[in-house]
């Protein structure tokens, strides 16, 4: 093969060559990964990436098309981390690799231009990202969107666009940031200091399961830190490989909680937590921001993981339910917390758990992977979705926002009664207030 | 390769089933063996034993030759592209065809993983026992081909004991089938068991019959810790010589314990010198008998934390642990060598110290572990590839180990296979009688010498081109 210059860039996002030596080319990963399951080519496994963004970055081949297709291709799902006994930073690379894809010439102008608007000035702007969700709220509300469908009008776009339409998330129609307040002070005796996350995506799209979040810390006897000028955390920015807004984005979160004293930071949001959590690592040689994002880091738990940890005291209202619990990719393989949401349901008397089989294999949402890869995602959706019909049960439990919508879309499509819901909404359902 | 050939290939396979990119090529350059690596000039994906056929034949006509290929996972190089070759993977080939009640049999493809027929047969309340450490990854077909072995060779043997019928297209390409679901053939020359374990150079193995065996009811695991190895390895010869057969009997050492809680973090004791890790199986009170008798060999060679559990996922969790031995140790450097040297069992104390002896003398990090009821060990070298000295330094370390193994009348391989890796010892174990038999078949079955030429052993005058390098040799050349 013949020489091309290494990718100096690539290797300047990650840390050193070790990262990309570690890999022993074992296989292991091979079994978990959802996109190999597809097609069973090498090139679409976590072992056969890995060879390709090496070959890239050291200068032995060039960054092809299909390189940069199947960098595209990988649902960063990261279930092959968890798999690796060698402990591969399988995610760092390929997103390391998306970064260089996006620089390349093998992503068109226009799509480079609708991410860079989506990303930077849209979900990077608190302000934006209202004016747009409202936008986006009248149109699925005042008809525009029913008559665009009934009519087939949408169609003129392409088929595509009308699925993905289908499948965005409604928009709340009261953001969680006008109605949650930004100190909450329990009546009685405060058990925990607690600050809540409400996200960019979930402020809007998902604002009643902030609510119940909110709630639920009230009845356990939280003090509520929920600063409104609080912004994305920027995940988002760094799974799609801009980790300059990424990093402004993060500084800006550490400011404004930095700002009060508390023990637990509460996330909702699997795909936020994660990323809060690397904070840490992140600014680790940040002489201004080191301390505070290792703070901050310190203190990040998600829900599920706060209650199974503490386990508070709470009152049950009688209930007899079936669920399942699907794990969401960026608690389980991310984040590593896969026992304590089943512990905190278990505890429900009355809700009886019936386990999922293949709970860790993606649902295919993977942040915008179900409209960029749209045929794909509604493959691995499929199996999800036979995977929870064959449970019985009438409530799917998952804790990630894109999961619900991608879980609750793939329950009209392919025809599978359940509900889903977020850990919180359950919980604050079948919590009672304690009598004051 | 040229490009008309390759065109051939193409036409017969189909668009969908032929790929020759350089990206494409990179990804089939390797298997699960350090060190080595070259490309194929394509990878096919035949759809039947037609196919297969047509482009055997066009190998020996048109001059290029085919390297099988399951998963990859092996470790002994037996998978990887030789100079002019196509890989032809057999994943897709992924179906398991019948489940025989009656027989307590089971037709499968040869792409179907060994963890998803596992899981199969256990529906029916059937037991397939061969375990390999990549067991959720691994082939069948890549089994067989190896006589791979596992966690349970102990009590259940390995692949071949399980091997009962094969279907497999010749260097000719003619379609040879052997074996069946009699118990009892002694129809001529056992041509499958001949097959099994020879590593992709006699044909391309299409259909395997295999046979399965009844769930052991109660399966109790047990694990203990040692301070020193040599306890440990008095242990498990007092069970051998206690006449108790457990279904399991693995062994680690320091290394591989820290490694592994690395990994797992299930609370292993990070500062034992050895661990075992021990399974009894079978029906009713006997396993209770077997285990206690364990357990009491345990407290005469001084063991501490000795953990009883006869719940299965308690049970999976330990040997779970086990399997990742191997990828774990990649935790401390980025290139880990494993060989899979073999002693008698009552030789397994003095290897275990050869093996430390080895470490000491090459100055090396070496992580221990392997199946000790086996006599099959296997010392893993920690390094780095990127560093000549230290590989050249592993290798050394390697061939001592490899001599004493020979001189306690050992094998260099015990599961692994000869492949690339190991076959510059393979005269001192098997012998030049012994070679050139070996030799004699492969030439007499394969004339054009196309079928993964250059494992095992090389066929002389006929040269098969340049084959894979280790990273240092391709160096020195330059």
């Amino acid at each position: 093969m013949q020489e091309f210059k290494p990718r100096k860039t690539l290797l300047g996002v990650l840390p050193d060559d070790d990262v990309l030596s570690q890999c022993i080319h074992c296989g292991m990963c091979l079994a978990t990964c959802p996109t190999y399951d597809l097609t069973k080519l090498e090139r679409s496994s976590p072992r056969g990436r890995i060879q390709l963004i090496k070959a890239v970055a050291r200068g032995e081949m060039d960054l092809s098309k299909i390189f940069a297709e199947e960098m595209n291709f990988c649902l960063d799902c990261q279930a092959c981390e968890t798999a690796c006994p060698a402990g591969v930073k399988y995610g760092l690379m390929v997103e390391a690799a998306r970064v260089e894809v996006d620089n390349s010439d093998h992503i068109s102008p226009v799509a480079k231009a609708i991410k860079k608007f989506a990303l930077k000035v849209v979900v990077g702007s608190k302000r934006n990202l209202k004016i747009f969700s409202r936008l986006l709220y009248f149109y699925q509300n005042w008809g525009l969107k029913k008559i665009l469908h009934t009519t087939g009008i949408i169609n003129i776009f392409g088929k595509n666009l009308a699925e993905i339409d289908n499948l965005a998330p409604k928009v709340s129609r009261k953001f969680s940031d006008s109605f949650l307040p930004e100190h909450y002070q329990p009546k009685s005796e405060t058990k925990y200091k607690t600050a809540l996350l409400t996200g960019c995506l979930m402020n809007v799209m998902f604002a009643d399961v902030n609510k119940d979040t909110h709630e639920l810390l009230q009845k356990i006897g939280c003090k509520i830190y929920t600063p409104k000028d609080q912004v994305c955390c920027g995940s988002l920015h760094a799974h799609n490989g801009d980790f300059e807004t990424a990093h402004k984005l993060a500084k800006q979160l550490i400011d404004v909680f930095s700002r009060e004293e508390y023990d637990y930071l509460i996330s909702n949001s699997a795909g936020c937590g994660a990323f809060m959590k690397e904070y840490a690592h992140i600014f680790k040689n940040d002489t201004q921001y080191a301390e505070h994002a290792k703070n901050l880091s310190s203190k990040v738990k998600d829900i599920t993981e706060f209650l199974s940890e503490e386990n508070p005291e709470l009152i049950y209202k009688s209930v007899e339910q079936t669920a399942t619990y699907h794990d969401a990719c960026h608690l389980a393989h991310t984040q590593k917390i896969v026992n304590q949401p089943r512990e905190v349901l278990n505890r429900v008397p009355g809700l009886k758990m019936i386990p999922l089989e293949e709970s860790t294999w993606c649902c295919g949402s993977a942040g915008t992977y179900n409209i960029i890869q749209h045929e794909t995602s509604m493959k691995i959706l499929n199996r999800k979705m036979e995977n929870i019909r064959n449970t019985g049960a009438s409530t799917v439990i998952t804790g990630n926002p894109g999961c619900i919508r991608q879980i609750e879309y793939g329950a009209e499509r392919f025809n599978v009664r359940a509900e889903v819901v977020h850990p919180a909404t359950l919980l604050n359902r079948i919590v009672k207030w304690k009598e004051t | 390769m040229d490009s008309l050939v390759k065109a051939k290939i193409k036409n017969i396979v189909g668009n969908d089933s032929y790929f020759d990119s350089d990206e494409d090529r990179l990804c089939y350059s390797y298997d699960g063996t350090p060190l080595y690596h070259q490309l194929p000039d394509a990878v096919i994906f035949p759809k039947d034993d037609d196919q297969i056929s047509q482009i055997v034949k066009l190998a020996n006509s048109a001059g290029f030759n085919i390297v099988p290929r399951g998963a990859g996972t092996g470790l002994s190089g037996g998978s990887i592209p030789v100079e002019n070759s196509i890989a032809l993977v057999m994943t897709r080939w992924n179906h398991i065809l019948e489940v025989d009640r009656n027989n307590l049999t089971a037709w499968v493809e040869p792409g179907v993983v060994t963890g998803i027929l596992q899981k199969e047969v256990e529906k029916f309340g059937l037991f397939y026992p061969p375990d390999p450490g990549s067991l959720n990854v691994c082939t069948i077909g890549g089994n067989v081909a190896n006589n791979a072995g596992g966690l349970r060779g102990l009590k259940y043997g390995v692949t071949k004991n399980y091997v009962m019928g094969i279907e497999m297209v010749l260097p000719n390409g003619d379609l040879l089938k052997t074996g069946g679901k009699n118990y009892k053939d002694v129809a001529g020359y056992n041509l499958r068991d001949f097959i099994v374990g020879s590593e992709g150079t006699l044909g391309i193995i299409t259909k395997i019959l295999l046979k399965i065996i009844p769930k052991p009811a109660r399966t109790i695991t047990m694990t203990a810790y040692f301070n020193k190895l040599v306890n440990s390895a008095q242990t498990v010869s007092d069970i051998i010589a206690a006449q108790i057969t457990p279904s399991m009997m693995e062994f680690l050492d320091n290394t591989t314990i820290n490694c592994i809680e690395d990994y797992t973090k299930i609370g292993l004791p990070r500062n034992a010198e050895a661990m075992l890790l021990i399974e009894v199986d079978g029906k009713g009170s006997a396993v209770d008998e077997d285990a206690a008798i364990v357990q009491s060999i345990f407290r005469k060679n001084n063991a501490s934390n000795v953990r009883i559990t006869s719940i299965e996922s308690e049970g999976l969790i330990l040997k779970t642990a086990r399997r990742s031995a191997f990828s774990a140790l990649a935790r401390r450097s980025p290139t880990t060598i494993l060989e899979d040297a073999t002693v008698p069992r009552s030789e397994l104390s003095v290897m275990m110290e050869k093996v430390t002896e080895a470490a000491r003398k090459f100055d090396v990090v070496i992580g221990n572990f392997g199946h000790a009821g086996d006599g099959n060990l296997h010392p893993t070298c920690l390094t780095d590839e990127r560093d000549i000295k230290e590989i050249d330094k592993a290798h050394r370390a390697f061939e001592f180990i490899f001599n004493q193994a020979i001189k306690l009348g050992g094998t260099i391989t015990g599961e692994h296979g000869t492949g690339l890796a190991k076959k510059q010892f393979l005269e001192s174990v098997a012998g030049i009688p012994g070679i050139e038999m070996m030799k004699k078949i492969k030439t007499s079955i394969d004339e054009n010498n196309v079928i993964n030429p250059g494992k095992i052993f090389s066929i002389s005058p006929r040269c098969e081109g340049s084959l894979p390098h280790r990273q240092e040799q391709i160096k020195d050349f330059h």
